[in-house]
């Protein structure tokens, strides 16, 4: 076992946890990510590999499913994989198990940083970020959009609840963007 | 006495009392009043000087048309200038000031420009400034600048913020009057997602500004309860002092909300205004109609308003301007104003209606058939001259005077895609186009429906058209019997004889100036505009338009309609730059990305470069240093002497997998990828079609069907669009995907004869670094620290035995530490950007000065590069005649004859002897740096044939600066040619 | 604008970025004898319609698709979206 010890995007050993009105903003780094991408004839083999790892469906365009693992879609034949850290670190590696040779795997756990937003009326503050119509942007819908000009996946967990993942190295940039939105909305 | 013009009733909070200042002077107002209104209850007419001719002026609308009453608005950093008086929502401590003027408003120095005013007609500036051509940028420029603009900005940073934010619905309806508030009834109730924007702090419209009852309510009361069922309507989102500003492609919309500007400043973390980009599957157009003026001799006196704005301000805000006002009109709708005005008990001193046959009031004269001539009052209106019908000449005092010339739809938005607007007879005035923004009705005035009825019928006739279209269930709210009198005007644009009749008062354009322009044969509407330039002011002509088209038409002989009108285009009204900028400024202009390492450097006190939106350490000096070129140095020597650590994070990398994607990488390289061997990495070239070199890199095989590919800082994304354009475009059926891993490893170059002993602490034992087992190229999966995953790529940009280490990125700040730790005993350094650059012009390898995007692989001496055998991109244009020329630029190597002497990157070369001119050029420096190792300056340079003549001597001249300078012409690769330390 | 990708639905085309006209797609045979003709044509030769123009979009800030948009560039109005890998399959590109 190496000791090195992992840091969070924002560059602290704890995440960052921001409070204002009925909004909460929290910095997660308790996740591990993969990317998935089927190969040319690969498709039906990858789908059923992902079903294997998160639940009875993979999430179609615009969306995310499964539980303690769950894949969300980020374009033709590709999704990407994300569980739990302390269990899955190796995540990258069960996903080359599951897809046997038929889909190319990546790790990406380093790559990305996440912010959850908690709390009601999160409208309010998403339409101050980026053009996703939450109306229709409900639980278990997932999209890629350009949030202060960065390119980020938004995951809908539920009503009270998205997730942002955006790039690393911006991840102080965009938490300011992010809390700057709360409290300008609220 | 304070507000001396205030009547009864109104839309204003007297309980409250606003103090302000207009010109340093106090006065006070009520909630619900403008700035405008305020003024005028307490007398004050007078707001501002014209444009050119620096006449007096006062207001002469109520609304977002205003030409007049420009004002600046606070002071400091906050200080806004050319803002309307007449939308400038009233609040406690405001501070306004009149502007375009030398000396006070009322003895403006620059006045006299009126005495001239026969030199200062349209075209003024293309005949006066014309000549001697020389006086042009020392003398006339600066005169005009200085006359230029009406207010002036404080050139202090705004301390507000403007945010950007995205809307959806299924119908937007602009403009919240009878029309808009009876089509968000409509489709309020029939459940659709609306927005209901209205550029007023009050919702309503012109029901605010009538007397009008809405069946047994007065119109406020309708507004106000009809308002009240929107806003308990989840679907209904009510927008007020939002102005819908664009219609743009496709059902967006742009809209700005002023959020704060009615405050003395933004609550904390609130922006000032919100700029609102409206996504809607449908929109309908309720924005009412604007009325016009009757262009008379000296029509410009303050006092001299619109009749509609002058009811507005007796119903609305309980003003009057004066105590005795006229009005002048060709329609029945201006014998409204005297009505309105003489119900609350101002006097009357007549009505000039140009028609003859004008209706009679039982309460105050009428004159059918009349025409004002003249007025007169220095600073303010104080009589008019009547011409009588019968003959002759009466003069009337009054203190002012309501005109009206008919109303105009306000039809902006239908004509933002080029839609020409389409002349309505019955209302003398044009309406929407045909053929509008697809996607946008109109309904209410802006279609011309111009009575109170007429609006409130076609608001819900066109909400049900869309909701039937949107796949709603139409609903026929219960209207109220509404105002539904019969619109009767007889068009009249000017009294005939006048000259100093004034068309369009934001830009001082006159009657006569109109016809000096139809004179010298600007006969189309679009050269009018812009010989007088009639109606391009911050008003944009919305109340000046329709009489210079009425004139041209009749000096062309032709009618309106043939003649046209320009179109509209956006924004709807002016709108401040910072609200287009939203949140992206200062430090926030654009995002920042930081390395890994970031955290660490900092604390070495590094100093940063960006690159791209990258923050890189450019060096990191060590205490004694005061110049960046002892620190620069000193890294580079230590780490050719020990070992020296850099952070290379930045690098694009590109995870390509697949069957095929040795066969993939094989046409995106000019050179050859497919026998790569496992555990070999190999640099490649990558030309654009053209021939061009487009970035270069080095890739890494690390199985079979799995390379990493990197890119350079600066073109990680564009190089990955052209790898996606190729794998999608050119060649689908391969078996390759592509992802970036450009964050998701934290990646270090370890260089110096000593790297390899550092990084045998680091790397985990099993893992063999000696050369034989790793020798250069050589990349692997290793672990280090005892278990964690990493990658290592023996590759070295400096030129010495180098190694690059990536681990994933949330371990990248610990791995620093933990190199630079274990690199202690060989006084390992970390090195910078700069020390980077050094290291790699001493190796002679190409960077992004020498891939400019104007050099081929044979000028950078990589001809035999470009594979022959096989498809690439590039490779086929790489064999233009044009791009092999023999005297083709060559990268070399220059070090100067005088070692002490610079040898600045841009200067050019030239031959001994030669003339110092373009036609002689042989070529330029890409790249330059002293080098530590060697003692004086070197550097990078492309030269005519320049591989066939090493050892010549070159002038390195810069003609600017006067450098001229001997220098030798030697192999670009300055340190070990040989390459025996990479090697090592 | 609003591009409906076919797979996404309606997007703001601030999301793409624009590649230009989607004869790209069709790179000439390397191998063919007036390759180099071919190629100069392929590389600077292009139509500039008032109408119907078919042109590459991609979708830079959302799943990376390559999208063929046949547009008229007059009035903006979008005929029809096509991923573009389906199309230069269909246009029998391969390897």
């Amino acid at each position: 076992m190496h000791d090195l010890i992992a840091t969070t995007a924002l560059g602290a050993a704890a995440p960052c946890v921001d409070h204002h009105g009925p909004i909460s903003l929290t910095e997660e780094p308790g996740f591990a990510l993969a990317s998935i991408a089927a190969r040319r004839g690969g498709e039906r083999t990858t789908i059923l590999a992902i079903r294997r790892m998160i639940g009875p469906t993979a999430p179609k365009a615009g969306h995310w499913a499964g539980a303690r693992i769950i894949a969300f879609w980020t374009g033709p034949d590709q999704w990407m994989l994300e569980a739990p850290y302390d269990s899955e670190e190796f995540l990258f590696e069960r996903a080359i198990k599951e897809v046997k040779g038929k889909a190319s795997i990546t790790e990406q756990t380093g790559a990305w940083c996440r912010f959850d937003l908690r709390g009601t009326n999160l409208a309010a503050v998403m339409e101050r970020l980026c053009p996703i119509n939450m109306a229709t942007f409900t639980t278990g819908s997932a999209t890629r959009s350009s949030i202060h000009h960065l390119g980020c996946f938004v995951l809908c967990r539920n009503a009270d609840h998205i997730s942002i993942l955006g790039p690393r190295s911006s991840a102080a940039s965009l938490h300011h963007g992010l809390l700057t939105a709360i409290r300008a909305a609220f | 006495m304070s507000q001396i013009n205030r009547l009864s009733g109104g839309k204003i909070d007297r309980h409250q009392i606003l103090n302000f200042t207009f010109d340093g002077k106090t006065y006070q107002g009520h909630p619900g009043d403008t700035l405008a209104s305020a003024l005028l209850a307490n007398d004050v007419r007078l707001m501002g000087r014209s444009f050119k001719y620096h006449r007096p002026r006062g207001v002469l609308t109520a609304g977002s048309e205003e030409p007049n009453a420009i004002v600046e608005l606070r002071e400091g950093s906050r200080q806004e200038p050319n803002t309307r008086a007449t939308t400038a929502e009233l609040y406690d401590g405001l501070i306004s000031k009149s502007q375009n003027k030398i000396g006070s408003l009322r003895f403006d120095l620059m006045a006299v420009n009126d005495r001239f005013s026969n030199f200062l007609t349209a075209g003024f500036y293309y005949k006066t400034f014309m000549w001697p051509s020389a006086f042009w940028e020392k003398f006339y420029e600066p005169i005009i600048r200085k006359a230029a603009g009406l207010g002036s900005i404080s050139l202090k940073d705004d301390p507000d913020d403007y945010d950007r934010g995205f809307l959806h619905c299924d119908l937007l309806i602009i403009g919240a009057g009878p029309a808009g508030l009876a089509a968000a009834l409509t489709a309020g109730r029939a459940g659709a997602q609306i927005i209901i924007a209205d550029e007023d702090f009050s919702f309503g419209g012109r029901l605010n500004s009538e007397r009008f009852t809405l069946g047994d309510q007065s119109g406020s009361d309708w507004t106000g309860q009809t308002v009240a069922e929107l806003s308990s309507l989840p679907n209904v989102r009510i927008m007020a002092r939002t102005t819908v500003l664009g219609a743009f492609d496709h059902g967006i919309f742009g809209a700005l909300e002023r959020v704060s500007d009615h405050l003395l400043q933004p609550a904390p973390g609130k922006p000032r205004q919100i700029f609102w980009r409206i996504y809607t599957k449908g929109s309908l157009l309720c924005a009412g109609a604007t009325e016009r003026p009757i262009a008379f001799e000296n029509n410009d006196r303050p006092g001299i308003m619109l009749a509609g704005a002058m009811r507005s301000y007796a119903n609305r805000w309980a003003v009057t301007t004066a105590r005795k006002v006229a009005v002048f009109t060709n329609n029945d709708d201006g014998h409204r104003t005297a009505a309105d005005l003489h119900a609350k008990g101002v006097s009357i001193a007549a009505v000039i209606d140009i028609r003859p046959d004008a209706p009679q009031s039982n309460d105050f004269e009428v004159i059918a058939g009349g025409q004002i001539i003249n007025s007169r009052g220095r600073l303010g209106l104080k009589s008019i001259d009547i011409a009588l019908p019968a003959g002759g000449i009466r003069q009337l005092s009054c203190g002012a005077l309501g005109v009206s010339g008919g109303w105009n739809p306000n039809i902006h938005l239908t004509s933002h895609h080029r839609g020409r607007p389409e002349w309505l007879p019955d209302i003398a005035a044009f309406g929407p186009p045909a053929k509008g923004p697809a996607g946008l009705r109109v309904a209410g005035a802006a279609k011309g429906d111009l009575t109170t009825s007429g609006a409130l019928n076609s608001g819900t006739e066109q909400a049900n058209a869309w909701l039937k279209d949107l796949g709603f269930v139409p609903t026929a709210p219960d209207l109220p019997e509404a105002e539904d009198a019969p619109i009767s005007i007889t068009p009249f644009w000017f009294v005939k004889g006048c000259k100093r009749a004034w068309l369009d008062q934001q830009n001082d354009v006159t009657v006569k100036d109109v016809h000096l322009a139809h004179q010298e044969n600007f006969v189309s509407v679009e050269h009018l505009k812009r010989y007088t330039t009639l109606g391009m002011a911050t008003d944009q002509g919305k109340t000046s338009n329709m009489g210079g088209l009425a004139i041209l038409a009749e000096l062309t002989g032709k009618a309106i309609p043939e003649v046209g009108t320009t179109v509209f285009r956006p924004p709807y009204t002016p709108t401040a730059i910072g609200a287009f900028a939203g949140r992206d400024r200062g430090t926030a202009f654009r995002p920042t990305r930081k390395t890994p390492s970031h955290a660490w450097a900092e604390e070495q006190g590094a100093v940063f470069v960006e690159v791209g939106m990258w923050l890189r350490a450019q060096w990191f000096p060590k205490e004694g240093e005061t110049d960046w070129r002892q620190s620069v140095d000193r890294e580079v020597l230590a780490t050719r002497k020990s070992v020296g650590v850099c952070d290379v994070t930045t690098l694009g990398k590109i995870d390509v997998q697949g069957a095929d994607a040795a066969t993939f990488l094989n046409k995106i390289y000019c050179n050859g990828f497919a026998k790569l061997a496992v555990g070999k990495t190999r640099y490649g070239l990558m030309l654009r079609e053209d021939g061009i070199a487009m970035d270069d890199g080095t890739t890494a095989r690390l199985a079979e069907d799995h390379f990493v590919a990197t890119t350079t800082t600066a073109n990680a994304v564009s190089v990955f669009r052209h790898m996606e354009f190729a794998r999608q475009c050119l060649w689908p059926n391969l078996d390759v995907q592509l992802i970036s891993t450009t964050e998701a490893w934290a990646q270090y170059a370890v260089a110096g004869p000593n790297a390899r002993r550092l990084l045998q602490k680091i790397v985990d034992p099993e893992f063999d670094l000696s050369n034989e087992a790793f020798p250069f190229m050589a990349c692997a999966n290793i672990t280090v620290c005892g278990g964690l995953r990493a990658r290592l790529f023996r590759i070295s940009f400096s030129g010495e035995l180098a190694y690059e280490l990536a681990v994933p990125t949330h371990y990248g700040d610990a791995m620093i530490r933990r190199l630079m730790q274990a690199g202690e005993e060989f006084d390992a350094v970390p090195y910078g950007t700069e020390a980077l650059g050094v290291m790699r012009i001493e190796k002679g390898h190409a960077a992004g000065n020498e891939l400019n995007g104007t050099t081929t692989a044979l000028n950078l001496g990589m001809a035999r590069m470009v594979s022959k055998t096989k498809d690439s991109i590039g490779s086929t244009l790489s064999e233009r005649s044009g791009l092999k020329r023999e005297d083709a630029l060559k990268l070399v190597g220059l070090r100067p004859v005088n070692p002490a002497n610079p040898v600045p990157a841009g200067s050019h070369l030239m031959s001994k002897g030669d003339p110092v001119d373009a036609a002689h050029d042989q070529g330029y420096v890409t790249s330059a740096c002293f080098s530590p190792n060697l003692g004086h300056f070197i550097a990078l340079a492309y030269v005519k044939s320049g591989d066939s003549r090493m050892g010549e001597i070159l002038r390195l001249v810069s003609p600017l600066t006067g450098f001229d300078h001997e220098v030798e012409v030697v192999s670009a690769h300055f340190i070990d040619p040989e390459g025996e330390r990479l090697r090592a | 604008m609003i591009i409906n990708h076919p797979l996404l639905g309606p997007r703001d085309s601030a999301e793409f970025t624009y590649m230009g006209d989607a004869s790209l797609i069709d790179r000439p045979d390397w191998k063919n004898p007036q390759a180099l003709t071919q190629f100069i044509d392929y590389g600077y030769m292009r139509d500039n319609p008032a109408g119907a123009h078919c042109e590459l979009w991609y979708h830079e800030q959302g799943d990376r698709s390559f999208l063929v948009v046949t547009r008229d560039t007059t009035t903006h109005e979008i005929f029809s979206v096509e991923l573009a890998r389906d199309v230069a399959r269909s246009r029998g590109r391969s390897t």
